[in-house]
């Protein structure tokens, strides 16, 4: 009798699903989300969508719409063939970074799949995004979709009216530039902003208007005078050095047609958009699997879930926070689920069990029980880099045997330079602190000069820490980019710091 | 529930990224064609149609970016796993290039060396391959549809338009709805007319014949009755034919292959010549359900050859065009009868053949295979600087000349000279507008 009441409370119980299953699951696991673990999310849109689908939506940088060139047919082929020939899987979920948060769920998913990633993207992710502060100051969630529709509708109409070769010069050039296309320190300008829309919109409509087939034949792609002044009196705004190097060239370039300034613009409003995901890769994944090994526990916990149901979770939970040794074949680097929801786990146990050792390095939170208000405060305050600095504990650095070595490209040997023990607790943390800095393992490329007048030459400076040269390969290819969008020499000094 | 919503796009129409591709096939044009053509010299003719995973390398498409040498500088790396090391403990690098670890992950950012590897599909493949020989565009299209279709019988179905109506079938069925209804028959009732007007005729009747009239005229009035009830065609008895798109045309063709494999065809005629064959097996397999293949090679004397040797081994030895002629007539007349197969010839030569053999090549074409034949296409190979002397269509190698002669007498003959792979196609062009003129 009791296994039966029992029975009924599951709110599915085989591997199918439906509609009406799925907004059951959505509304328990909502249920646990906001009542229990208290979270702050965007309105979530959940879209069904066929593994075809989720493939086109891969090769864009995962965005519902996303402007048209090659490099993503490029991924889609790559990715296609991966999948169709079975060498990788495609992911579960996509989640997208806007208002409402859009996340994708795929058709061929079993129901408790569903579930895990209603729980992992709609609730861990759409939390992280919301709250996050690189992510509030530094994108648009509620403006990020209609920017990418007016950018895609952008690039086609100049495809159409100045010929695919010209607009793919242009992409191809910004885009070997999108690392150094960000604003890293003071906040960019938001992406919407009204007026320039505005502008823009009230362009096309008087081209509309005034349309004569006798001026066709005229060059209107001249800017205005009055354009230009306002241009011009940005560039002299700058103060250089400028480590947005798209920002300054599409500012500055002596070339540039207008239509090629606002595709430099889109290419790097794209860049910002992304840069906080590159911040914050271990803490986001991280909250994502909390909250979804917390939620998918919590549903079997209260019954809502079966016994099948919570041994699929924990099979697919546990191939996604595998962590391989370094001298495993499988071995590409930490894995940032593995890591953020092992420090995750980690600061719950030491607010509700913490050993004397806990007490020593963290005598903040240790023991203080409220392990959800410290959470929501680490996900919405740190990006990879101080999260680790602050939260990295010694039992995970010895739980994943964690060890730092040291690597000077002139010596034939590299050494260990710190392990997972009393001596080397700090320095390991520090330098896997360092790893996510991404100004330590991404280049620190500046203008740093300009001729606006005379020859016009611009002069980029590479500040070299640590020995760290550029790889020549590329360099010069890109050299050759950047030349396009300056229409004059280009030069690059590498300096030692 | 205020917060969420599901919404379901699987409906929504599929290759978004359509665009993407197309931009990229055409980013690495140079490459994939070179892939493409390379992937023809490798592929029999039978496979031409398959789509194919191709490799071009991957700087053509490399999305560079600025990276740190790891050749350079220093560096601390943190990483799992540790087992056995202690804090100063020097391990050797792994040498240059090899190795795992470090090495490995440079080149997961980054464009690695390796070529980059994706599939073509058949549309996209036949697209390449087209290209060079500039075909017209409704050739190209007529070449690569899956087949053209008619509308076949199908059976019978209740329903049609009246046009279709199945007349015997519609009957048969009134007629045994009839019997079994017992629907008094016309010439039953006439009978009994007959009878009632004989009876009517007779001036005096008497009560019997009057009783048999009365009789007669109740009987006559149940039949009419029954006959309103039971109809002679029913509704239910209509019946039509049902017709169903099918593909046209499932006979089967056989296409002769023949070419000089002498010492003057070298690696670049017989690419040629492969192109020539591989156009002409596309067109066949579009209008023939089976297409088989033949592989003549001559030198002075004719053998029936495989693909593999018939592409790519040598032989040395003179030259005699009509040696290879018997022969297919031979295969013909064992294995292929003129009544039950299409037949094709494709014969690709550099236009030397011994003296006086020309003379024969066409009496062997006149007499025996071109009235057999459904199409008989000769191209010549040449080199480019011999495609410009030999401008004039009359002069020419011996057996161009010959073939000249007689050519006009048979519409179903043609011959072109190539250097190119754009030649080639006018040599089919007769072929492909009778089959535009077909299809209109």
């Amino acid at each position: 009798m009791e296994a039966a009441v029992k029975k009924s409370n599951l709110i599915f119980t085989d591997a199918d699903w439906d509609f009406d299953i799925l907004q059951r699951t959505l509304e328990a696991i909502e249920e646990i989300a906001l009542s229990d673990l208290k979270l702050d999310i965007y309105p979530n849109q959940i879209e069904i969508i066929s593994s075809e689908q989720m493939l086109d939506a891969y090769s864009s940088h995962g965005m519902p719409l996303m402007y048209k060139h090659w490099s993503f047919g490029k991924h889609f082929a790559r990715d296609q063939m991966m999948y169709q020939k079975g060498y990788s899987g495609l992911a579960y979920e996509i989640v997208i970074n806007s208002n409402p948060c859009i996340a994708y769920l795929m058709e061929e998913n079993t129901m408790a799949m569903q579930a895990l990633v209603m729980a992992h993207a709609s609730f861990g992710h759409n939390h992280f995004f919301k709250n996050n502060y690189l992510f509030r100051q530094w994108t648009d969630a509620e403006g990020i979709l209609p920017y990418l529709d007016f950018a895609k509708k952008y690039i086609a109409k100049c495809e159409d009216e100045y010929g695919f070769e010209e607009v793919e010069a242009i992409l191809d050039a910004s885009h070997a530039l999108m690392d150094q296309g960000v604003f890293r320190y003071s906040r960019p300008p938001r992406l919407s902003d009204a007026d320039r829309m505005a502008k823009l919109a009230a362009r096309a409509e008087h081209e509309e208007l005034t349309f004569n087939d006798i001026w066709r034949t005229l060059p209107n792609t001249e800017e205005d005078e009055e354009e230009k002044e306002e241009r011009q009196a940005e560039v002299r705004n700058i103060k250089l050095p400028e480590e947005n190097i798209l920002y300054f060239i599409e500012k500055a370039s002596p070339v540039l047609r207008p239509w090629q300034r606002e595709l430099v613009r889109i290419v790097r409003n794209v860049a910002q958009y992304f840069y906080p995901q590159k911040q914050t890769k271990v803490m986001n994944e991280g909250c994502a699997t909390f909250v979804h090994h917390y939620i998918m526990t919590e549903l079997y916990n209260r019954g809502a879930i079966g016994e099948g149901a919570i041994l699929e979770f924990l099979h697919s939970h546990s191939s996604v926070v595998f962590q391989p040794d370094f001298d495993d074949p499988r071995y590409s680097g930490l894995n940032p689920y593995a890591l953020g929801f092992a420090m995750m786990q980690d600061i719950k146990r030491i607010c509700e069990e913490p050993k004397a050792e806990d007490r020593e390095w963290f005598p903040e939170i240790a023991g203080s029980g409220d392990w959800r208000e410290i959470l929501k405060d680490a996900w919405e305050n740190y990006r990879d880099e101080s999260f680790i600095l602050q939260y990295l504990s010694p039992k995970i650095m010895r739980d994943f045997h964690l060890f730092a070595i040291a690597d000077n490209a002139k010596e034939t040997h590299v050494e260990v330079s710190a392990i997972h023990d009393d001596l080397g607790y700090r320095r390991v943390r520090e330098r896997l602190a360092a790893m996510y800095d991404i100004g330590m393992h991404e280049p620190n490329i500046q203008v740093v000069a300009a001729a606006l007048e005379g020859d016009r030459k611009l002069t980029l400076q590479h500040r070299v820490h640590d020995g760290r040269k550029l790889n020549e390969d590329t360099k010069d290819v890109i050299l050759t980019h950047i030349e396009t969008l300056w229409g004059h020499e280009v030069k690059l000094e590498e300096t030692d710091a | 529930m205020a917060f969420s919503h599901f919404i379901d796009r699987r409906k929504n129409p599929k290759g978004k990224s359509l665009g993407n591709r197309q931009r990229f096939l055409k980013r690495a044009r140079a490459q994939i064609k070179e892939a493409v053509n390379k992937s023809l010299r490798d592929r029999s003719l039978k496979e031409i149609e398959k789509g194919e995973k191709i490799s071009i390398p991957s700087k053509s498409t490399a999305e560079p970016r600025f990276r740190l040498d790891p050749e350079t500088g220093k560096r601390e790396m943190v990483h799992p796993g540790n087992k056995e090391f202690g804090k100063g403990d020097k391990i050797k690098k792994p040498p240059k290039g090899g190795g795992k670890g470090k090495g490995k992950k440079a080149s997961t950012d980054g464009d690695g060396e390796d070529d980059f590897q994706f599939t073509l599909t058949q549309d996209e493949f036949l697209d390449i391959f087209f290209e060079d020989l500039e075909l017209p565009n409704l050739v190209k299209r007529s070449l690569k549809q899956v087949k053209s279709t008619a509308y076949k019988r199908a059976g019978i179905t209740v329903s049609g338009s009246p046009t279709n109506m199945n007349l015997i079938r519609t009957m048969r069925n009134a007629h045994g709805r009839r019997l079994a209804l017992h629907r008094p028959s016309t010439r039953e009732m006439n009978v009994l007319k007959e009878h009632l007007f004989a009876l009517e005729r007779i001036a005096q009747p008497s009560d019997e014949e009057i009783a048999s009239r009365k009789d007669i005229i109740a009987k006559l009035e149940a039949m009419e009755r029954r006959r309103r009830w039971a109809p002679f065609i029913d509704p239910l008895d209509v019946r039509f034919n049902a017709y169903e798109p099918t593909p046209v045309e499932t006979t089967a063709a056989v296409m002769f292959c023949l070419m000089d494999v002498s010492g003057s065809m070298g690696e670049r005629e017989k690419d040629l010549a492969k192109r020539f064959y591989m156009l002409l097996y596309l067109f066949l397999r579009r209008r023939y359900e089976r297409v088989e293949i033949v592989f003549v090679r001559h030198t002075h004397h004719a053998e029936e050859v495989d693909e593999e040797t018939f592409f790519y081994s040598r032989q040395s030895g003179g030259t005699v065009v009509s040696t290879a002629l018997d022969k297919m007539l031979e295969v013909q007349r064992d294995r292929f009868a003129a009544h039950e197969w299409n037949i094709y010839v494709a014969q690709a030569s550099d236009g030397f053949t011994q003296s006086g053999d020309a003379k024969r090549c066409v009496e062997i074409l006149n007499e025996s295979i071109m009235p057999i034949s459904q199409y008989y296409a000769y191209i010549e190979i040449l080199d480019e600087r011999e495609l410009e002397v030999f401008s004039n269509e009359d002069s020419g190698a011996e057996l161009w000349r010959a073939y000249r002669t007689f050519a006009p007498a048979w519409d179903n003959f043609a011959q072109t000279r190539i250097a190119r792979p754009q030649d080639i196609f006018p040599v089919f062009r007769e072929l492909f507008s009778k089959n535009k003129r077909e299809a209109a």
